[in-house]
């Protein structure tokens, strides 16, 4: 019997991921032929929540919105433009082949699954590859201003862990104009009624009666005023929780509130230490610095990587000669060199740097240089392709990239784990959905580049409309609770209570300080390489700091007024508490896979081993009353079409 | 090398409320490392504040990329401070001296009232995309990506004005406080486009009277280009009030047929 079966035996929650019938391939047509449906007249009958207005929420709150359903959008930024969709740089997949060069939708659902390294559901990924090619001609049709050649067609590049170009891309601000093109179409129906927008509004509940959700708690930024929203159904699309670590290249305020606060009314939590670690962002330059910049992954389409063989090396990167260069990324994996999958091209830049061979003033770094492109391509063609990502390197760093090679090193970007869903993007609470990167469900232990934006968008244009119609058809004309519901008053009551507790406690340090110390202790004992003793450390360091958080923190100002050191603390509460399930997870997995890496599970030559015989499946967390306590279930993975097999970029 | 800048003063605008009555505040801060960031720079007063048990100066601010248009702020008169092209956010400290004064104050902008310290509303901007900044492509039923080419010019024009972040510097810098620059760039990105054609004339005239109804007017005096941190060039608004013009003929042929 493997350890999955055990788990699996033991499962506290039934965890149905209700996959349709069939081949892999024919999976979502059966779905789709085979779901009920709601007549045109009667969407409008129901209300669906939106929250978060990225990709998947924009795009998800104007589809339904198209199709009759009344909607009501939250943000809490001042704009549903703001998301931080807005900041992916890169590309977006899609199994076009207009390039002739063997793409299809099997192979990028292969290459999402080998990338993902086979922690990922099958028919999920497949579902994703193939609506990949909806997604461009909608964006096409919406006037995004993707790349093109000369003969007017779309221009594509490639990204990590693909031998095909199938990335699509509007120079290095895809996610802006993507996200713009979604937030146009959102603003129109805000504009026609379609859509009703609360801006500056964060939700801090998730109210669940009779085992369904039936709304949400939020709060008034700007008064502060609490109130509540009943729907017949809720989506998160609130992003991941990248910023437990503090430092990463999400924005300041993406936090895990929501998928948390619905975490702790039942939803369960999938994988949570699966966290990506992108290998290119602009090292860290001093201790005050709040964020780190990425630079995007496509610069590796065009940049070498490489270190100095001497650790003691003090000359400048262009007076190296070739011969003491380490091209380490060439040298150990030469069919994908410098686009070698992600997870992998972080863990060789940090054994170097931890071997002393970093470079830059803190030797924190690596090089990725264009000097080789440049000659080859020309400046101008180099400008052309990378020219603002130039600019804000040499914003940042102070350095011209041109002239001198870029340094870079790993910071935490993205997160694979999120809330559990089945095939329909429902958590295990009805009507309640995730979508986006809240949720876990595509991109197994490491997603690929370019597949983020690709995601969010199919959960949002071609995955939700569909799923919720079948979700709510057998609810017509059936009563549903409003906020007068005492369920919702509870919620309510207990959400005034955290946020006056905040005020209360009147100690000596901000939240800033504890978010920064709570990092610090994830990336060193949970970040890009574990082990079962830094972890067991962690879970011991982490409550004792959260016990110093809950007496020692200090909240100006008042609670009936615009108050971001307010906000700023209950985002942090929900990192503590996320940040010891992380550690859990990461500890109760022996084995390494993806982007979640154990020093005790490797091969000869320092890859991640994976044990498929007994953990083979999601772990899927259920809140236990206590963040130290949760419960495990399992959802065991099957790989009916690509075979499980070791990962080699070699 | 890094460096430690000395002496800093700054002088904040603080306001409790929309109504309430605004004053500037005077802080000082040292040893501010010129490798930071200026909001890091406010980080490092903030969490002063609060440590000292006061209120912290509140600011718009999110990706800290330049991409999200979140931040804002009139640093020393400009719209996101001295480095041309370059949002506050992506300003270092580098760019300043010891014993500098520095001014922080919010946009200045009636269409933009402030909601506290240095944070504004900028949800006139939404409204002007809501009244008309799309093209209708309701999801499903699009036809082939690749099925309209698109000139590489053409399509690299309509990126040059998609680029907009949204921040409202244009309007802050602006002396009429118009958002000409603004509206500009949605109406260019899209009407330089083959799929925008269909609602070309009816976008323009639309987004066109929403703006006129919040923002004041364009006088033409090129402040808003100096002050973009994403470096729009005026000529969207040549083509803006072009096309509105035409906007006025087409539409009344439109109507005259009906």
């Amino acid at each position: 019997m493997t350890l999955t079966d055990e788990l699996f035996a033991k499962n506290t929650v039934t965890l149905d991921s209700k996959i349709p019938e069939g081949p892999v391939a024919d999976k979502w047509d059966n779905y789709k032929q085979n779901m009920k449906l709601v007549n045109p007249n009667n969407k409008r009958k129901f209300k669906v929540i939106v929250v978060g207005t990225g990709l998947a929420g924009a795009s998800a709150a104007a589809t339904l919105a198209e199709l009759g359903y009344q909607v009501d959008a939250f943000t809490f930024h001042d704009s549903a433009r703001r998301a931080h969709s807005i900041a992916a740089q890169g590309g977006i997949n899609g199994a076009k082949n207009y390039k002739g060069d063997g793409d299809s939708v099997h192979r990028l659902f292969y290459d999402t699954v080998k990338g993902g390294d086979f922690r990922s559901r099958e028919a999920n990924v497949h579902r994703l590859a193939q609506v990949s090619i909806d997604i461009i001609d909608q964006m096409v049709a919406q006037g995004v201003p993707f790349a093109r050649e000369y003969g007017g067609l779309l221009d594509n590049r490639s990204f990590g862990g693909a031998q095909v170009s199938r990335t699509f891309y509007a120079r290095g601000q895809t996610g802006q104009q993507l996200l713009l093109g979604a937030y146009q179409q959102f603003s129109r129906q805000v504009g026609l009624g379609g859509i009703r927008l609360f801006n500056r509004t964060e939700l801090i509940d998730v109210v669940v009666i009779d085992g369904r959700a039936s709304g949400i708690v939020v709060r008034d930024l700007i008064t502060g005023e609490i109130t509540s929203h009943a729907a017949h159904a809720v989506v998160l699309a609130t992003g991941g929780y990248g910023n437990a670590f503090f430092l990463s290249t999400n924005a300041m305020a993406s936090n895990v509130t929501a998928a948390w606060r619905a975490h702790r009314k039942g939803a369960l939590f999938a994988n949570p230490s699966f966290t990506q670690i992108h290998p290119t962002c602009i090292p860290q330059s001093d201790e005050s610095q709040a964020k780190l910049t990425l630079m995007s992954e496509s610069l590796r389409n065009d940049g070498r990587v490489w270190v100095p063989v001497n650790q003691n090396e003090t000359r400048l990167a262009r007076d190296i000669p070739e011969e003491e260069r380490d091209y380490y990324l060439e040298r150990l994996y030469p069919s994908f060199g410098n686009l070698a999958a992600r997870d992998v091209s972080s863990r060789a830049a940090k054994r170097l740097v931890d071997n002393g061979q970093g470079v830059g003033a803190k030797k924190n770094g690596v090089y990725l240089d264009f000097a080789e492109a440049i000659e080859r391509l020309g400046r101008d063609v180099v400008q052309e392709r990378y020219g603002n990502l130039f600019e804000m390197y040499e914003r940042i760093a102070g350095e011209n990239p041109y002239e001198t090679p870029m340094r870079i090193y790993p910071a935490s970007h993205y997160t694979m784990g999120g809330l559990w869903v089945d095939y329909e993007l429902q958590t295990n609470i009805p009507g309640l959905y995730a979508a986006g990167e809240a949720n876990f469900s595509d991109h197994g232990a490491n997603r690929l580049g370019a597949s983020a934006l690709m995601q969010g968008l199919s959960d949002g244009y071609f995955v939700l409309p569909y799923t919720i119609g079948n979700g709510l058809a057998p609810l017509l004309n059936k009563p549903m609770p409003g906020i007068d519901h005492p369920e919702f008053k509870v919620a309510e009551e207990a959400a005034r209570e955290r946020y006056n507790a905040y005020l209360a406690i009147n100690g000596t340090k901000s939240p800033d300080y504890f978010h920064r110390e709570l990092g610090k202790i994830i990336w060193d004992y949970c970040g890009m390489e574990r082990t079962e003793e830094g972890l067991k450390k962690a879970l011991e360091l982490l409550p004792a700091l959260y016990q110093e958080f809950k007496t020692d923190l200090r909240v100006t100002g008042d609670g009936d007024s615009l108050n971001q050191t307010l906000e700023k603390a209950g985002r942090v509460d929900d990192f503590f508490q996320l940040g010891m399930l992380m550690c859990r997870d990461a500890l109760d997995r022996n084995e390494s896979c993806g982007g979640h890496f154990r020093s005790e599970y490797q091969t000869d030559d320092g890859e991640a081993l994976r044990d498929d015989v007994n953990y083979c499946h999601v772990a899927a967390w259920q809140w236990g009353g206590n963040p130290m306590t949760p419960n495990l279930n399992v959802e065991p993975l099957e790989f009916e079409t690509v075979h499980l097999a070791t990962r080699s970029y070699k | 090398m890094s460096n430690h800048l000395k002496n800093i003063t700054l002088r904040i605008w603080r306001q409790a409320g929309p109504a309430a009555k605004g004053n500037f505040e005077t802080h000082v801060v040292d040893e501010i490392t010129d490798e930071a960031s200026f909001l890091e720079m406010l980080d490092i007063l903030n969490d002063k504040l609060i440590t000292e048990g006061k209120e912290a100066v509140v600011f718009d601010h999110d990706c800290r990329e330049g991409i999200c248009g979140t931040c804002s702020l009139m640093i020393d008169g400009q719209a996101h401070g001295p480095q041309r092209g370059t949002a506050t956010c992506q300003l270092h400290m580098r760019k300043f001296k010891d014993n500098d004064t520095i001014t922080i104050e919010p946009w200045r902008a009636s269409a933009f009232p402030i909601i506290k310290d240095l944070m504004v509303d900028r949800s006139a901007f939404d409204r002007i995309i809501e009244s008309g900044g799309y093209i209708t492509a309701e999801t499903g039923g699009a036809p082939d990506a690749n099925l309209i080419p698109i000139s590489k010019i053409v399509a690299d024009a309509a990126m040059d004005s998609a680029a907009c972040i949204g921040c409202g510097a244009c309007v802050a810098a602006c002396p009429n406080g118009a958002a000409n620059l603004f509206t500009g760039a949605k109406i260019a990105h899209l009407s330089r486009l083959p799929q925008g054609q269909a609602e070309r004339y009816s976008r323009v005239e639309a987004m066109v009277e929403t703006m006129d109804e919040r923002f004041g007017s364009c006088t033409n005096h090129g402040e808003c280009e100096a002050a973009c941190p994403k470096e729009i060039s005026i000529d969207v608004i040549a083509l803006m009030n072009k096309d509105y013009r035409k906007a006025k003929f087409a539409n009344r042929k439109d109507l005259a047929r009906k």
